[in-house]
């Protein structure tokens, strides 16, 4: 199994360890529950080394990105960030991803641990007759995620002008005395930063965070607060919510779809807007203190309308909530149903998002 | 009055024919942050090693299996407003229900505390 940097200083907070993706990772620390909150209240970190970065660099770099992705790279200036999704000819999702402008060619990829192998063959597939050089540097940098509400409050003391960054964009920086790239970006629907810092330098910046941050509540984050933080605030995860049969059109993200440039899975995916979609996903209360979990079927009026694709408790909102992909028919506001463990449980359709935070836009 | 501890991670205390049931120390803690307790009915007859009840945490839901045979006297109403009394205290106030004993003979098969102890440390 794959280690990040900072194995042994999650060993040493005697977090516990599961295998995610392959890798080794921390699950929790004090408690998911009390670690959400510190996200939301004050500051959590996370250690999300385990991400994929790839590099592209070339005269075609922004020609080559612009085919591979569905979101508009070409329009981003150098120092600015993207979401995006990857599609294949059918408009499946291969991965979501931020695209970072890093240079007039050059730009970073930065992925789900669990689809980086995978991403980086495609993209090497598709890269015959373009002068682009592709290279997966994901064993080369580690990647702390700053998120909460102080984490500006906080960062500035030793990175002065991080004050500068808008959401979304990015800049080189020193940290501790460390070079680094840092991003307004995040996975929490808190403001918050990312440092992408060299591998060797990791466990330093992640030490000097959590001994300077004890006068802000910082507290390290696991994998369960990330997971509660990002269904929270309604964000998409590979694997659970979307995969390589499900489209961005269906998963709410039609706004990273730019159909006036031409990318790989473009006429799949006009097609199915043109044609209206069958299915998307949408957010469900669930009237009770039950989970929906993932593959758990809904029904409304007894009849079968779809599928939980994530589902929680939220501590920060008092409510069981879920993702489910569902019937188009299934409007907001309607009535349906879950069958968790052989009990039916009534839910209501909402709006996403379920909590909206810090988070800059 | 004597404390058992079945493999599957309950335990049982006694007192005449009535047995109050709970999850051990370990097992919340597997578990992590418990949400909703889904307490059984008032009058439900199980058998022993049967499923009894189940506890959700964030990270799933976990099936409590019925440590003894008999039936349902009560249940601890508190963990409908305060399921984290699972978390914060298994082995006292976080109790689950108290069974009404068909055969005290079974008890013979659980783990005392120390074979317990040794039983968790293989599985860890």
């Amino acid at each position: 199994m794959k280690r990040t940097p900072l194995y042994e200083n999650h060993i040493s907070l005697k977090a516990k360890m599961v295998d995610f993706a392959g890798w080794e990772m921390p699950l929790q620390y004090e408690g998911i529950t009390s670690e959400v909150m510190s996200v939301r209240k004050a500051i959590g970190i996370f250690d999300v080394s385990h991400m994929g970065e790839i590099v592209i660099e070339g005269d075609d770099t922004v020609r080559f990105v612009d085919y591979l992705l569905t979101n508009s790279f070409g329009s981003l200036k150098i120092g600015q960030v993207m979401y995006t999704t990857m599609c294949n000819e059918n408009g499946g999702i291969i991965d979501d991803l931020l695209a970072y402008r890093l240079g007039e060619n050059r730009a970073m990829l930065v992925v789900n641990a669990a689809n980086t192998d995978k991403d980086f063959r495609w993209i090497v597939e598709r890269s015959s007759g373009f002068a682009v050089k592709i290279t997966d540097v994901s064993m080369d940098y580690g990647l702390i995620a700053v998120q909460g509400p102080s984490s500006e409050e906080f960062l500035k003391r030793f990175s002065a002008d991080i004050t500068g960054l808008s959401y979304y964009t990015f800049g080189s920086y020193t940290i501790f005395g460390k070079f680094c790239i840092i991003s307004r970006t995040g996975y929490t629907g808190e403001d918050g930063f990312e440092i992408y810092c060299k591998w060797k330098d990791t466990p330093f910046i992640w030490e000097e965070l959590l001994v300077r941050g004890q006068a802000f509540d910082l507290k390290p984050a696991g994998l369960g607060a990330r997971d509660v933080c990002r269904l929270e605030a309604s964000y998409m995860l590979y694997g659970n919510d979307m995969d390589d049969h499900t489209t961005p059109l269906e998963v709410g993200l039609s706004w990273v779809v730019k159909f006036e440039k031409d990318f790989v899975g473009k006429e799949s995916l006009l097609k199915q807007k043109e044609e209206g979609l069958k299915r998307r996903i949408r957010g469900l209360e669930i009237l009770d203190k039950r989970i929906a979990r993932h593959g758990m079927e809904v029904f409304r009026e007894g009849q079968k309308i779809g599928t939980i694709t994530s589902g929680t408790f939220s501590p920060t909102l008092g409510k069981s909530i879920a993702l489910a992909m569902m019937d188009n028919q299934v409007k907001i506001s309607d009535e349906v149903e879950v069958d968790i463990r052989g009990t039916k449980v009534k839910a209501k359709v909402v709006k996403l998002p379920f909590y909206r935070g810090s988070v800059k836009s | 009055m004597m404390k058992k501890y079945a493999k599957t991670h309950e335990w049982v205390q006694v007192e005449g024919k009535v047995a109050t049931v709970g999850i051990s120390n370990f097992a919340q803690d597997k578990l992590g942050d418990v949400v909703y307790v889904d307490l059984p009915q008032v009058g439900k007859v199980v058998k022993k090693g049967e499923t009894l009840m189940s506890i959700e945490s964030v990270k799933a839901a976990s099936d409590v299996y019925a440590p003894v045979s008999g039936k349902v006297l009560q249940v601890n109403e508190k963990l409908n407003d305060q399921p984290e009394l699972v978390n914060k205290d298994p082995e006292g106030e976080g109790w689950l229900v108290k069974i009404e004993m068909t055969n005290p003979n079974e008890l013979n098969e659980l783990l005392d505390e120390g074979a317990y102890k040794k039983h968790c440390e293989e599985e860890e």
